[in-house]
């Protein structure tokens, strides 16, 4: 029996160490890097901005030379936005494609399972989307991220209910997500902290059109805000719904809503205007990424949403890659924990948990135009 | 209680099942004739709610603005398109099928579901379409006294009503009345009996797949109306629930599919009012499975006989 374990341990040994040989013959090329994200499926309009955001990352860094003389190679992986889907993604990652670093994935309830695979795998993962507190507080430790957290928006969200809107009573609603669910639970708490206890916090179902049931209920109530923890097609159709049927409550989100997506599903611009939302401070005003964002617009696309936060991820990855001169996980983490990343976004550093250092939450402020603009403390 | 916030949750569940039922049509059709589940009848939905965003931005880039004709136009427009859809797939996906095993009708089903999905998503992109309000307004019932106390109907949801009852009427009409609607019921009762009686069960077929992507179509046309914005994932969600609606009736029931889809709307619609929203599903499936246990036919299919 014993002298069976070893075999098979030397089997597996020599097996591993071929696997290996041929990583090491690939990654001679180019080094491999994924963005994962939904690029299919009803978030589609977020996996565009990340591929957009990725692959002119890749593109400008290959033209300056690439990283430690050798090219960055895009691998596009689709998760749908669908947690089992996220997770054999993941492993063909790891395991076909042999990527040294993922960008991705996107949704929250996504990149928690896909992360532990990575994570086993000794892959450095950088999601430029995911906010759920639980993505880096299970101190895995090659997991990192270049947006903020839920608990941190949450607070410029409730703060922002309690002292700039005064709202009385509260209606709390998401999609039952993990990433809707846990921001409007971030908001709640904190609001419930602040002495303001909402009146409705439910649940509606993600794809569907028709929300009336909810809003007859919410005009009942007598609501003046309502806070929707979700994305931009249902937080669309339900302002529309509200006012439609009359409710004029102040309509409050967070980055979920953050695209144009959300103007089309509202049905039109006059009902988005006075639409408040917490996002992170656009980017695109950061005098960092002027030239980058120009680059964007003159190739025909708005760098809106987290198109920068996917270029500032593969920035990331890049710097980890050239700093640390390795392609394992551990080592790149290591180096991203203790350096300073000048990115797209501005400089960018993170703490022992992969969490940014500085999280920079603002509120917008939909206008008549169909448009943001962020709203003056 | 307030009254009108109660007549309020039974308008918005009229309006629901009302759609519900429109699809449940084409699932309880084809189960007649076919005895599978069209699992791609959802997809024909998505393409008819894309059908009429494009004809609605055709017709008034041609100049035609007045309320009336731009829906019949489009209504028109949109059911020529879906109806051809529906044909389409029938004679590609379920034909070169016919005396398979009903499994593999299933899965080609499912097949033209996803193709029909990519499809749309890659010519059309993956962004949310909208279109702007058409009709825009709405009839409103003053109850009493107070600023909130009245119930709406928006016209564009008193159309999806009143669209729903006359068509299904119709619908009934053509199929009890008709030698058209007498093949149908011909073929559902016994496909091989039907066809010695010199009945071709074949265009038979055709028709029903016609005329469950039609109805399919209206649904569309007034969902798009009324809700202002599709994208190519809007098939599945309805699809399921305009299943549901023609298991509760009574799959195989014209009656039955417009009778589930109100109840199905209904009870959404008050669950989620005064109970929560989180759990309607929940509600909803378990009362169909309490309509199962007793009546597993649904409530008002008949009990299947097994042919020897």
């Amino acid at each position: 029996m014993k002298l069976l374990t070893t075999r098979r341990t030397a089997m597996c040994l020599a097996l591993a160490s071929a696997a290996m040989w041929s990583a090491v013959a690939m990654a001679q090329a180019t080094y491999k890097v994924a963005i994962a994200g939904p690029m299919t499926g009803g978030n589609a309009s977020f996996g565009e901005q990340l591929r957009r955001g990725a692959q002119t990352a890749v593109d400008d860094i290959n033209g300056a030379g690439g990283v430690n003389g050798k090219k960055l190679e895009l691998v596009i992986a689709d998760d749908a936005c669908e947690p089992k889907q996220a997770v054999s993604v993941a492993s063909r990652l790891v395991e076909q494609d042999k990527v040294v670093a993922v960008a991705g994935h996107f949704c929250s309830s996504s990149t928690i399972p896909a992360s532990e695979a990575y994570a086993e795998a000794n892959i450095l993962m950088v999601t430029p989307g995911s906010t759920n507190p639980k993505v880096t507080d299970r101190k895995l430790p090659t997991i990192f991220r270049t947006c903020g957290r839920d608990d941190q928006q949450g607070k410029v969200a409730a703060d922002f209910i309690v002292e700039k809107l005064k709202g009385k009573k509260v209606a709390i609603i998401h999609d039952k997500d993990t990433y809707g669910k846990g921001i409007a639970d971030a908001t709640k708490s904190v609001l419930n902290q602040r002495g303001v206890k909402e009146v409705i916090y439910e649940g509606l179902t993600r794809g569907e059109k028709d929300f009336n049931a909810l809003v007859t209920k919410i005009k009942g109530a007598g609501v003046d805000v309502v806070y929707f923890g979700g994305l931009s097609a249902e937080a669309g159709t339900l302002v529309r719904q509200l006012r439609e049927q009359g409710v004029q409550a102040t309509f409050m989100s967070a980055d979920g809503i953050a695209d144009k997506a959300f103007v089309t599903s509202a049905g039109g611009n006059a009902n988005v205007k006075g639409v408040v939302m917490t996002f992170g401070d656009d980017p695109r005003s950061n005098p960092a990424g002027q030239t980058v964002v120009a680059g964007f617009r003159k190739a025909g696309f708005e760098p809106e949403g987290y198109t920068l936060y996917a270029y500032a991820t593969i920035q990331t990855i890049a710097a980890a890659l050239k700093g640390s001169k390795t392609t394992g996980g551990a080592d790149l983490a290591k180096w991203l924990k203790s350096n300073t990343v000048p990115t797209v976004m501005g400089s960018k550093s993170w703490d022992a948990n992969g969490d940014l250092k500085v999280a920079d939450y603002v509120v917008y402020e939909w206008k008549a135009d169909g448009d943001y603009a962020k709203l003056a403390r | 209680m307030d009254m009108h916030i109660l007549l309020q949750q039974l308008v918005n569940g009229l309006v629901l099942g009302a759609l519900y039922g429109l699809i449940a049509v084409g699932y309880t059709m084809v189960y007649g004739v076919l005895g599978m589940i069209n699992f791609a009848h959802g997809e024909v939905y998505m393409i008819s709610a894309y059908a009429t965003g494009i004809a609605l931005g055709v017709l008034s880039f041609l100049g035609v603005h007045s309320v009336v004709p731009l829906l019949l136009l489009t209504v028109v427009c949109v059911v020529v398109v879906t109806g051809t859809y529906g044909w389409v797939i029938e004679r590609v996906a379920y034909r070169p099928l016919r005396g398979a095993p009903k499994l593999s009708l299933l899965i080609s089903a499912i097949g033209v579901s996803l193709f029909l999905q990519a499809y749309v998503q890659l010519s059309q992109g993956p962004n949310p379409q909208g279109i702007q309000p058409v009709l825009p307004g709405a009839f409103r019932l003053v109850l009493g006294a107070g600023e909130d106390n009245f119930v709406q109907v928006t016209y564009a949801q008193s159309l999806i009503v009143v669209f729903a009852l006359v068509s299904m009427a119709f619908l009934s009409w053509v199929i009890g009345h008709t030698s058209m609607g007498r093949a149908c019921r011909a073929t559902q009762q016994d496909p091989r009996m039907a066809t010695l009686l010199g009945i071709n069960t074949d265009r038979v077929i055709s028709t029903v797949f016609v005329i469950g992507a039609v109805m399919a179509s209206i649904a569309g046309v007034l969902v798009t109306i009324n809700y202002g914005s599709f994208d190519f994932s809007i098939g599945f969600v309805v699809g399921v629930k305009a299943f549901t609606a023609a298991v509760l009736g009574g799959i195989g029931s014209l009656p039955g599919a417009l009778v589930g889809g109100l109840l199905l709307g209904l009870l959404e619609s008050v669950f989620s009012g005064y109970v929560s929203s989180d759990y309607k599903d929940v509600f909803a499936f378990t009362v169909l499975i309490m309509v199962l246990v007793f009546r597993p036919s649904g409530l008002f299919g008949k009990p299947a006989v097994e042919k020897v």
